[in-house]
């Protein structure tokens, strides 16, 4: 009973982890109605950067507001810069795009960086709490990811903003009818998603350290819990990434073993989407024929 | 100075031209009519005022020359477009399709505008926080006009109004229409297949056929001409 | 900025023609000439090339032509190869007989047919899921087959992490070539077979079934199609094709391992299909170029950062040729 409790407290705890990452995918979804599967290799190279900010000096909560902040920035850029000619591009044409983008980040971090594996901080100390089943880092990681995620949703359901945005990736024809910049919008949404994917690399980073290809089964996890809380909504994505933690590990643990855990995640997140495909919380689309 | 004044105007889509140098003007608080059968060019010449489509020409908007806008600064000017098919965001609701219509707008009386507008269109706060998708043929046209009429537009734009719907609900619409014109002083163009319906509607009226324009004047008198009776008009 | 358009009117349809046999004969015959003027060396790139031209094919008949994304057809590939492998290593045994060595070329149909079956079954959990859910779910696929491959529950098959070899085989009744050079040959001589039959398949109702259902499932479904057997018939066939250039590769690479097959293959396979030219039977030659020799050249442009060399060079022809290579000169001839 005493392990069952240590499976579920660290799937729950490596499940905020997928859960901030399903968050930064299920943004980008939303606002471009593309999953960018360069995600994670962003999120990887934000941290690169929080990781040499500190280095030099800056004090942790310094270098993790610049780096968020740089983040955004490079979201904008690299929507305004690559993608923005691609509007009209047929959608596996994008796709390769993203793919492209994932070999070159993942090629840039390892040649800066090396390839060696680096230690990176955490801000929330090493105290013993909870009867040592979750770390302090573990809670206040899940915690900071629970702020996102409910700034996430305000921003979408009450802001101007959000709503455009929202509007802009369903329908950029009548979105410009009405005034709205689409263009703008979608540059936005890359920002933020990057923004996100930053943090959730922070987080992620003094779990299982930092290293060009942290983040590839990690995205992939992250990837299973969006779809499985339903690609369009953000609380979703957050369940989803955690019911994917806890499933990893309880699957590993007591049915498989760490081998086919991957696997095994994988076959039951598939069949929950057979039976409901639209995720647990997606909104089923109602359109008159 | 006329509300909407256009000149020498040829539009089209990637290699094929629609439009060829045609030319018309909506006064301010005035109706014009676009009448023409299918494929004359009555829906690029609104995309092409609204720089949805490829365009040459001059157009301009109180004076001022729009032809080289994006189509979101011209919305901005005060464009308002209900494009073929009614472009409604499905995915979203009601209310979130007439918010968005007053999206430009920064003034404090979206408010009581959304009460006007159920005022027009009971149905609407009926349905205010469904899915649009869900919506009848008509509903969404109302949700369509409304959100249009939310952007508070100077011109009005709408394209086929009356096409699909049960002709009582056609005759709603042009009566609401009519009421916004004469209330809000909003200039309207209107393209229309159903001549009879436009022609009882607008001030001026024009003929567009394969592209081009060859008839124009005032409603009533292009409602008489014989060749346009037989030919649009059925008898 | 100036005009936002509508989007683009013209996407290029698959050519109802398909490609002319005429110059395709002429290019076949050409290739197969290279035989005789190139090193081993080469010879083995170029038989890889064809061989992943075969597995691109396969994708396109399932992603570009019926629109079902899979992100996971390194699986079949695997599948393919090792169908090849063990065969080749475990001579058959039957009791009335002594124990007959399978020879190469034999394996293929046990493949075609291994594989068929896998991709039909896997079309019906497809049926239920669109777009995204099915990449995903291709994806994970793809996560999956290495550690499968690795594990326990096949090891003895698979001969587990240290995988099993291959013998090249050799040239039959004493033709005067060396066996890379019979293996080239051979190899271009089921591709042949293999494209022709694609083209006449897709050129015909079935293939424009399949766009229909791709593009207008509603409409498709109103005229009497199945889309269900459209859907997993497609599925099956591409496996059919991956699974064949799988073993193909492997005879090739005279070695399999799990290691062999891992997620960067299934990637690879997609980026050979846009790369080539999305529902396009002729893009998936350009496919097989493009993702056998493109990497190396990377290598030689940037030792420390191949992959975004390789990742640059994906992205300016997507932006170049957003149809694909295919795709591009299709435009091209259209306008001449």
């Amino acid at each position: 009973m005493d392990a069952l409790l240590h499976q579920l407290l660290s799937g729950i705890a490596s499940g905020g982890i997928y859960a901030a990452v399903a968050l930064a995918l299920v943004m980008i979804y939303q606002a471009t109605h593309h999953v960018n599967f360069a995600q994670g290799e962003m999120a990887t190279l934000s941290t690169y950067l929080a990781l040499t900010l500190i280095q030099v000096g800056a004090p942790y909560w310094v270098a993790f507001v610049v780096t968020v902040v740089l983040s955004f920035g490079i979201g904008v850029v690299i929507e305004r810069v690559l993608l923005r000619p691609m509007h009209g591009a047929p959608v596996l044409a994008s796709v390769g795009i993203f793919i492209g983008l994932l070999l070159i980040f993942n090629a840039l971090t390892g040649a800066i960086w090396g390839y060696l594996t680096q230690q990176f901080p955490s801000p929330f100390g090493d105290a013993h709490i909870l009867g040592g089943y979750v770390s302090p880092h573990e809670l206040g990681a899940t915690a900071i990811t629970l702020v996102v995620l409910l700034l996430v949703w305000a921003f979408f359901r009450f802001t101007k903003l959000g709503l455009a945005m929202r509007a802009a990736a369903y329908n950029p024809v009548s979105s410009r009818l009405v005034g709205i910049d689409v263009g703008w919008m979608l540059a936005l949404g890359w920002g933020l998603a990057a923004a996100i994917g930053a943090i959730a690399g922070m987080m992620i980073a003094p779990v299982v350290f930092l290293d060009p290809n942290m983040m590839g089964g990690i995205l992939l996890y992250a990837f299973a819990g969006a779809l499985l809380g339903g690609i369009t909504s953000p609380l979703g994505a957050v369940i989803g990434g955690f019911l994917v933690g806890i499933i990893e590990n309880i699957g590993g643990a007591y049915i498989v073993g760490t081998e086919l855990k991957l696997t095994l995640a994988l076959i039951i997140i598939v069949a929950i989407l057979i039976i409901r495909p639209s995720g647990l919380l997606g909104r089923t689309i109602v359109s008159r024929v | 100075m006329k509300l909407l004044d256009v000149a020498n105007l040829d539009a089209g889509y990637g290699a094929t031209t629609v439009l060829r140098g045609i030319g018309f003007e909506v006064d301010e608080g005035g109706v014009t009519t676009l009448l023409g059968a299918n494929g004359a060019g009555k829906t690029t010449t609104l995309r092409a005022i609204c720089g949805l489509c490829r365009r040459t020409g001059e157009i301009r908007l109180r004076g001022e020359r729009v032809d080289t806008l994006s189509t979101e600064r011209i919305a901005r000017r005060g464009v308002a477009h209900v494009p073929d098919g009614r472009g409604t965001f499905m995915e979203l609701t009601v209310e979130e399709n007439m918010r968005l219509g007053a999206y430009t707008r920064t003034d404090q009386q979206v408010r009581p505008d959304f009460e006007r507008m159920f005022g027009y269109f009971p149905k609407l706060r009926q349905r205010f926080r469904q899915q649009a998708g869900t919506l009848s043929g008509g509903e969404q046209q109302m949700l369509a006009i409304a959100r249009a009429l939310l952007l508070s537009p100077k011109l009005l734009l709408l394209d086929e109004p009356s096409f699909g719907l049960a002709p009582m609900i056609v005759r709603e619409i042009f009566e609401i229409m009519r009421r916004v014109n004469a209330e809000e002083g909003t200039g309207i163009l209107v393209v229309e297949q159903n001549a009879n319906l436009a022609l009882s509607f607008a001030d001026q009226a024009y003929l567009l056929e394969t592209g081009r324009i060859v008839m124009a004047g005032p409603a009533a008198d292009i409602g008489r001409d014989p060749a346009v009776r037989r030919a649009y008009l059925g008898y | 900025m100036g005009q936002a358009t509508l989007p683009a009117v013209a996407a290029p349809r698959a050519a109802a023609r398909g490609f002319a046999l005429l110059p395709a004969l002429v290019i076949l015959v050409a290739a197969a000439a290279l035989t005789f003027v190139c090193s081993n060396y080469w010879l083995f790139q170029l038989t890889l090339v064809v061989a992943f031209a075969i597995a691109v094919l396969g994708l396109n008949i399932v992603t570009g032509y019926s629109g079902q994304i899979s992100l996971g057809h390194g699986a079949f590939y695997a599948i393919g190869a090792y169908v090849t492998a063990i065969l080749m290593s475990n001579p058959l045994t039957l009791p009335w007989l002594d124990p007959i060595e399978v020879p190469y070329w034999a394996t293929l149909p046990v493949s075609a047919v291994v594989c068929g079956c896998l991709g039909f079954l896997l079309g019906f959990p497809a049926l239920r899921l669109g777009g995204l859910y099915l990449a995903l779910t291709t994806f994970a696929l793809a996560v999956a087959t290495p550690q499968l491959l690795k594990s326990d529950l096949l090891g003895d098959w698979t001969g587990g992490v240290q995988g099993l070899t291959i013998l090249k085989p050799d040239p039959p009744g004493g033709l005067p070539l060396s066996a890379d050079q019979w293996l080239y040959l051979f190899t271009l001589a089921v591709a042949a077979v293999l494209f022709v039959a694609a083209r006449n398949l897709l050129r015909g109702r079935i293939g424009r079934a399949l766009v229909a259902v791709r593009d207008h499932p509603l409409a498709a479904e109103a005229m009497g199609v199945d889309i269900a057997l459209m859907k997993t018939g497609a599925f099956a066939v591409s496996a059919i094709y991956t699974g064949v250039a799988g073993s193909l590769g492997a005879i090739a690479i005279q070695f399999v391992a799990p290691d062999s097959f891992p997620v960067l293959l299934s990637i690879e396979l997609f980026v050979g299909l846009v790369v080539g030219g999305v529902a396009t039977v002729e893009g998936a030659i350009f496919g097989g170029v493009f993702v056998v020799l493109i990497p190396q050249i990377a290598e030689k442009i940037s030792k420390a950062a191949p992959g975004a060399i390789y990742g640059g060079i994906l992205i300016a022809v997507m932006y170049l040729m957003p149809f694909g290579i295919a795709g591009a000169l299709r435009r091209l001839r259209r306008r001449a």
